[in-house]
């Protein structure tokens, strides 16, 4: 099996609906010739054509108009949002638009849109670029929400997202792209929208996480280890719509939780989580469940990400606060 | 001359009705037969009454949501009348008249009026969208339908309407972009009535026309009396085979007034708008105008237009009644509309609300 970065997961993922679909096309900003400021496009405009992989005008805005319309006219767009920051320019198309066609038109009309983004801290970009801004995504209903945390999943998650008939935001976390290696099958596969993923079992506390906070919980997890304390790692992969059952199941199993994010806490995907397990689970828990968030202040200056996002230390202590509770 | 007055004097107002019926501009006549012009007066008068039926509804309770269109037809239906079945229309709120003549069944119009989602179920083979309620989104989405068009191979336009308004939002400017970079089959008609709801056109921009701004994205652009519904024809059936022999989209303004108020949702044009504006306006009527051409060719008769009268009165009547029939909506069917696969919370959420609609 080959050994690809996530970002070369993410081409291949394209690379194979290219091949695929005749009707997937991909655009954005530089992704064209330039093969994306991240070069996650890099070479598919060579290898199928400029009518296929092109690039835009710099109006987000108008990025999105364009997806819609060709939605409609019989093609699945791909469309790339620089960074995820951007996307307030965006907004109206996203979730007043792509997200309402098949609701507005009572089931006639859909937008078979994927929108892949870069976002996430600790790489230093200026400000609007990294921001954690799933859960304002995962609040609108329409879209699903996708944050793959591992190179495999990266390539699964994106050929599922390109099939699917609905618009599927799909953020790329930018610490990710090459931090590592994993394997990846060179032939196609999906991974089902919608489905989390235990990234390790263990049997004292759940640690329920995604993006790149799955890498911060392992981490966390063998520091747990150490002091005999056997920590899960549910990676959630999709944070609209949330798989409950595999979040229930790992807190019956355990009887502890803690629910991990890289964005600010307040109104976040965590706080749904919490929500959904006091739902269904309450009877099963010895211990409340807490968050591992940010403080709510806006995305921190680029010099200030070390000391503003969580990491496993933080992790390691509201994973014994519950522990021990 | 400065610049700017340079291309302004390029913006004339293109039109060949004159305000008392007079042709004025001869070559520029398009080619319609005798029926045509005829079906172009018909439709006219036929939406005519249906914005007196629609606002007296509206009154009565029975409606919901309206926007009048009198003092629009010109606009709106000369535009229409220039398609062809397959191309695709993307309205904004008002531009109701337009998509019922490309084939949404009138009922279905009053059902989105009342906020029922099968006013928004488009009949198959009719390429139409549902009426746009955030001013200029549908814009840059008629750039993309263009674009889309253009690379299917397809020999058809998408025409997008907004007003003097939309033509101040930044989607505006982004959809010229985008469909001139990308050289769409798209036009874009903006119907310039004076006011949107009560700010004026002059408070809109500094520019003297809205057509001119097609300058600035390279794009044709066109100023149309709207109230002229021969020039509009003729300067929409331009445009499209212009787009469809690869020149490009075209931005058209209309010069048109909505005599009504902006909704029937407690707009009071007596507060921004004079009676000698009105006045000015309804002295260039499209109806009145067109009327007298007609009659002129001894095209059209007293007794051709109560005919008309007659039938739109008939069609609103049967229309209502089938809007009446239906069916309740339920929080299931809602729930059904928002996915092609339900995802696991609205499945549990439409078990929840078929045991309480089952009660």
């Amino acid at each position: 099996m080959a050994q690809m970065t996530m970002i070369q997961a993410i081409t291949d993922a394209m690379r194979t609906e290219l091949k695929n679909n005749e009707n997937v096309v991909v655009f954005g900003e530089d992704v064209g010739q330039n093969g994306g400021v991240f070069r996650a496009t890099e070479g598919l405009q060579s290898e199928f054509g400029e009518d296929r992989v092109f690039d835009t005008p710099l109006a987000e805005s108008g990025i999105g108009g364009l997806a819609i319309g060709l939605g409609l006219t019989g093609f699945r767009p791909v469309m790339e949002i620089q960074f995820f920051g951007f996307v307030f320019e965006v907004m109206d198309s996203v979730v007043a638009q792509a997200a309402r066609m098949r609701y507005r038109s009572g089931g006639v009309y859909n937008s078979p849109i994927t929108i892949r983004s870069p976002f996430g801290g600790g790489v230093k970009t200026p400000e609007l670029h990294a921001d954690n801004l799933e859960g304002l995504m995962a609040q609108a209903p329409g879209i699903k929400v996708v944050i793959p945390s591992t190179p495999y999943d990266a390539k699964g998650l994106l050929i599922s997202a390109i099939r699917d008939n609905d618009p599927v935001v799909y953020l790329e976390h930018m610490k990710l792209y090459r931090s590592f290696r994993g394997e990846v099958p060179e032939e196609e596969y999906t991974i089902e929208i919608g489905k989390a993923d235990v990234k390790r079992e263990g049997k004292d506390v759940s640690i329920i996480t995604y993006g790149a906070m799955v890498h911060s919980s392992l981490k966390a997890a063998e520091e747990l280890e150490k002091e005999g304390i056997s920590a899960e790692v549910v990676d959630l992969r999709t944070v609209s719509p949330l798989d409950i059952d595999t979040i229930i199941a790992s807190v019956e199993k355990t009887g502890r939780a803690i629910v991990v994010q890289e964005a600010q806490k307040q109104a976040g995907v965590g706080a749904t989580v919490v929500a959904e397990i006091n739902d269904r689970a309450i009877l099963s828990l010895e211990a409340p469940v807490l968050r591992v968030a940010a403080p709510d202040t806006v995305f921190p200056f680029a010099s200030a990400e070390d000391v503003w996002l969580p990491d496993y230390k933080d992790i390691v202590e509201k994973a014994k606060t519950v522990y021990n509770f | 001359m400065s610049l700017i007055e340079q291309v302004e004097k390029q913006f004339e107002t293109f039109q060949i009705l004159s305000e008392d019926g007079k042709v004025v501009n001869e070559s520029a006549m398009p080619e319609l037969s005798d029926e045509e012009l005829q079906e172009l007066m018909t439709r006219m008068v036929y939406t005519r009454i249906w914005d007196q039926r629609a606002i007296s509804l509206n009154r009565q309770g029975r409606l919901g949501f309206y926007a009048p269109v009198a003092g629009q037809e010109a606009s709106m239906l000369g535009s229409q009348y220039a398609l062809d079945k397959e191309d695709w229309i993307l309205p904004g709120y008002r531009d109701i008249p337009q998509i019922v003549f490309h084939g949404l069944p009138l009922y279905q119009a009053f059902l989105y009026s009342r906020g029922h989602f099968s006013g928004g179920q488009i009949p198959e083979g009719v390429n139409v969208l549902m009426p746009q309620i955030i001013i200029g989104a549908q814009i840059i989405q008629a750039a993309g339908v263009g674009v889309g068009l253009k690379k299917k191979g397809k020999k058809n336009v998408a025409i997008t309407y907004t007003g003097d308004g939309g033509a101040s939002q930044g989607d505006f400017y982004e959809g010229l972009n985008f469909a001139g970079a990308y050289n769409a089959q798209t036009i874009f008609v903006v119907q310039n009535n004076r006011f949107a709801i009560s700010v004026p056109v002059e408070k809109q921009s500094a520019a003297k026309t809205i057509a001119q701004k097609a300058v600035a994205a390279g794009i044709e652009g066109i100023q149309v009396d709207g109230m002229d519904v021969l020039a509009v024809y003729s300067a929409v059936k331009q445009a499209r085979e212009r787009a469809l022999n690869g020149d490009g989209p075209t931005l058209i303004e209309t010069l048109t007034y909505r005599y009504g108020p902006h909704t029937m949702a407690g707009d009071d044009p007596t507060r921004y708008r004079t009676e000698d504006l009105d006045s000015e306006w309804t002295k260039k009527d499209p109806l009145v105008r067109f009327r007298t051409f007609l009659e002129g060719k001894g095209l059209w008769s007293e007794e051709q237009e109560n005919k008309v009268i007659d039938q739109a009165k008939e069609d609103i009547k049967a229309a209502i009644k089938k809007a009446d029939g239906a069916p309740k909506q339920k929080v299931t069917d809602l729930i059904g509309f928002m996915f092609e696969e339900l995802p696991h919370n609205l499945k549990e959420q439409l078990e929840e609300y078929k045991a309480k609609e089952s009660k």
